[in-house]
């Protein structure tokens, strides 16, 4: 009989049902696995001669912090206040309105409320009231405020790095304020006590040492573009070309490492290379490659402003030594926002590169006056526009597509239309993801700003499930197969997060449905794309 | 008055207590959250909780079985397989309907004349499906630990040629 069965509030009075439901400040921190990243590697951070280089665990109670750990922390604080007036004003005008709050694609996949952005800022800005507002010292905790402790700490080290800067939340907030910025400073100042995290850290120092992040030496860079060059021709019949660190070309073109080494990313990477090829042989365009400025990306973003600048700055000296007009950049995230925002302030002005005008149709790329760099789907965009590629689209006819909007190049550039104008020329089936999801409003892939390690697994899938979850609408309502993003952590992340929530749509980049589409001047018939699967009915 | 009908005629309070349950598992400020907002895209966690709960009490109310029941389950538990549960706490909302139920038919059930043992069949079939797929999902996060860097990067370098391998390759490859 039912009444003999234990009852359900017998099975389970041995667990603790319902939250604590403590205020925030009083709710322990749980540093759960799957949540964060490893430790930065000593080595990496000595590479880069970053202060307090030494093996640390998260999970253990010894951070094995520099004695005066609070001096370094409020000086750090102090200094940067002062530095950046955009800091000081997001630390003040806040007025926890909550517009932000249920906007992070963190806060809404893992339902942990210090992932709001109002609460992950607030982290910040409980020291900063305690220690540099008069508010803040008289009324203490009433006010908001706390001390700088040990487990603020480790709070801060865990939350600031459960945000990917993906910056939707600044779009809801009515003051402007840029979260990311708070994450960026917090990050900054967890650095300056070697607190990093190892997916940062370690390709920082690549970077830093061989020039990208995966450190690639420049022999093993060309290898793997020779690899592409037969690939291409089996595809193609066409033998393309890569110039490397051609002086006076007319362009230098920089893209992710991550296009050059990682599935799917390469074949991106080989649609390019067809691209510049087409463009050489039709209108004799020169476009370089250099295994020196071999990484558009810059995880020094994620590390500090000083960071970012050195890693920035081999971008600026190549274009100078090899003498070319303009740089030409490739489908990456958050090196857009490097160069649309801090490029030109941390190492221009680039005076001796010309406003970018693409030689082909003549249009002048004035949004790009200043920084002197393009990105490849508004010069592509352009050519396409005045009628310069001849495209098939039919060759794409296998992929019904949808397009994520890349955090930095959507928010941190405006690039909204360009690449979907590309990608309504180049293939035929095309469906947009709800409208709240997409364009400025875009929900970040979940494994930005770093994040795109391994071991926190769990967080990326819970953190990429609002994007996941628009993808998954497309597909059952459209019949979507592929995911179409201008960004190689995109194209590294979502892979997995596909697999996870939507297995059935595989994820491209823009340029590599361009040249599916691109009919080369006296290529072959082609029968398969160029993952090797057969065209629209070259099946057997 | 048939056991299905009489759930049928309860479903709207059976699942909004049920929802209400299972929200509660997350702190008061994201409960209140995936209560409130209503759109799909803005608020996929609750959205799809009450869309999987929704299902599930059909099934139960239409006898549908395991494998209906595992088809609503399956969203609910891959995103709260990623989620800082327990295993207990992440399947443990399944079991909660069993109270549920009692409470919002007469006489915990007895009195209307619905089969409980039955019902309390199901939910524990329910429960068997839920920790099934729960265990599904985590073992394919361990395989994506375990895979996506080999993936990404020992394809494109093997297919170049770069690194040579045994015959047997490895598994996920």
């Amino acid at each position: 009989m039912a009444d003999e069965l234990i009852k359900p509030d017998e099975l389970l009075s041995q667990i603790d049902h319902r939250p604590s439901g403590a205020g925030w400040m009083d709710t322990p921190l749980d540093i759960r696995k799957g949540m964060y990243c490893y430790a930065s590697n000593p080595k990496s951070v000595a590479t880069l001669g970053l202060p307090y280089a030494r093996p640390w665990n998260p999970l253990e109670e010894d951070w094995k912090l520099p004695e005066n750990w609070q001096e370094i922390i409020y000086e750090g604080f102090r200094e940067r206040l002062e530095k950046f007036r955009s800091f000081k004003v997001f630390m003040d005008i806040c007025v926890r309105c909550g517009a932000c709050a249920d906007k992070c694609h963190f806060f809404i996949g893992t339902g942990d409320p210090k992932n709001m952005p109002v609460l992950r800022a607030e982290l910040l800005r409980s020291v900063y009231r305690n220690d540099f507002t008069t508010a803040g010292k008289i009324l203490g905790r009433l006010g908001g405020a706390r001390p700088m402790t040990l487990d603020v700490l480790k709070e801060w080290w865990y939350y600031l790095f459960q945000c990917t800067e993906c910056r939707r939340c600044s779009v809801f907030c009515p003051y402007g304020i840029d979260t990311a910025e708070i994450t960026i400073m917090g990050r900054e100042l967890l650095n300056l006590l070697g607190l990093n995290i190892d997916w940062i850290a370690t390709p920082v120092a690549n970077c830093y040492r061989t020039g990208n992040h995966l450190g690639i030496q420049p022999h093993a860079f060309k290898d793997m573009l020779d690899f592409f060059v037969d690939e291409i021709e089996e595809v193609t019949g066409i033998k393309v070309d890569p110039p490397y660190m051609q002086k006076d070309a007319d362009i230098l073109f920089i893209t992710p490492s991550g296009d050059v080494f990682a599935d799917p990313g390469t074949y991106t990477c080989m649609g390019y290379m067809l691209l510049f090829h087409y463009l050489k042989e039709k209108y004799d365009l020169n476009i370089t490659w250099s295994t020196y400025a071999s990484e558009g990306g810059n995880f020094g973003f994620f590390t500090s402003h000083e960071t970012m600048k050195r890693l920035n700055s081999k971008m600026y000296a190549e274009a100078k030594r090899l003498g070319v007009k303009w740089i030409l950049g490739g489908e990456c995230g958050h090196m857009w926002r490097v160069i649309t925002q801090y490029m030109d302030t941390m190492n221009g002005p680039a005076d001796f590169l010309e406003e970018p005008v693409n030689p082909i149709t003549g249009t002048t790329f004035e949004n790009a006056k200043s920084t002197k760099m393009v990105h490849i789907a508004e010069f592509t965009a352009d050519l396409i526009k005045h009628g310069k590629l001849e495209l098939d689209p039919g060759r794409n006819d296998n992929q019904i597509v949808t397009f994520h909007d890349s955090c930095n190049p959507a928010r941190g550039m405006g690039l909204l239309d360009e690449p979907r104008y590309v990608l309504e020329n180049v293939v035929n089936h095309f469906y947009e993801m709800p409208a709240g999801t997409i364009r400025e409003q875009t929900f970040c892939c979940g494994s930005g700003a770093g994040l795109n390690a391994g071991e926190n697994m769990e967080l990326r899938m819970a953190g990429g499930f609002p994007r996941a979850n628009a993808v998954k609408h497309v597909h059952d309502n459209f019949g979507v197969n592929m995911l179409a993003c201008v960004c190689a952590i995109d194209r590294a992340a979502f892979p997995a997060s596909m697999e996870y929530w939507v297995p059935e749509v595989d994820v491209t980049g823009l340029h590599e449905l361009v040249a599916n589409a691109l009919i080369m001047p006296g290529e072959k018939e082609r029968e398969t794309d160029l993952r090797g699967e057969p065209l629209p009915g070259m099946e057997e | 008055m048939s056991s299905a009908q009489l759930l049928a005629e309860k479903k709207q309070e059976i699942l909004k207590s049920w929802f209400q349950a299972t929200v509660d598992t997350y702190p008061a400020d994201t409960a209140r959250f995936l209560k409130s907002q209503k759109d799909p895209f803005a608020n996929p966690v609750g959205q799809t909780t009450y869309q999987s709960l929704d299902s599930l009490v059909d099934a139960l109310t239409t006898g549908a079985g395991r494998d209906v029941m595992a088809a609503a389950l399956d969203p609910i538990l891959r995103i709260r397989a990623v989620q800082t549960f327990t295993p207990s706490k992440a399947t443990g909302f399944v079991f909660s309907l069993k109270q549920i139920i009692r409470q919002h038919l007469p006489g915990d059930g007895r009195d209307a004349g619905v089969d409980m043992n039955g019902l309390d069949r199901q939910i524990d079939e329910m429960a068997m499906a839920a920790f099934d797929i729960y265990v599904a999902c985590r073992e394919k996060i361990f395989e994506l630990k375990a895979t996506e860097s080999r993936k990404q990067f020992f394809g494109s370098l093997k297919r170049a040629g770069l690194i040579d391998e045994t015959e047997a390759d490895g598994p996920g490859f």
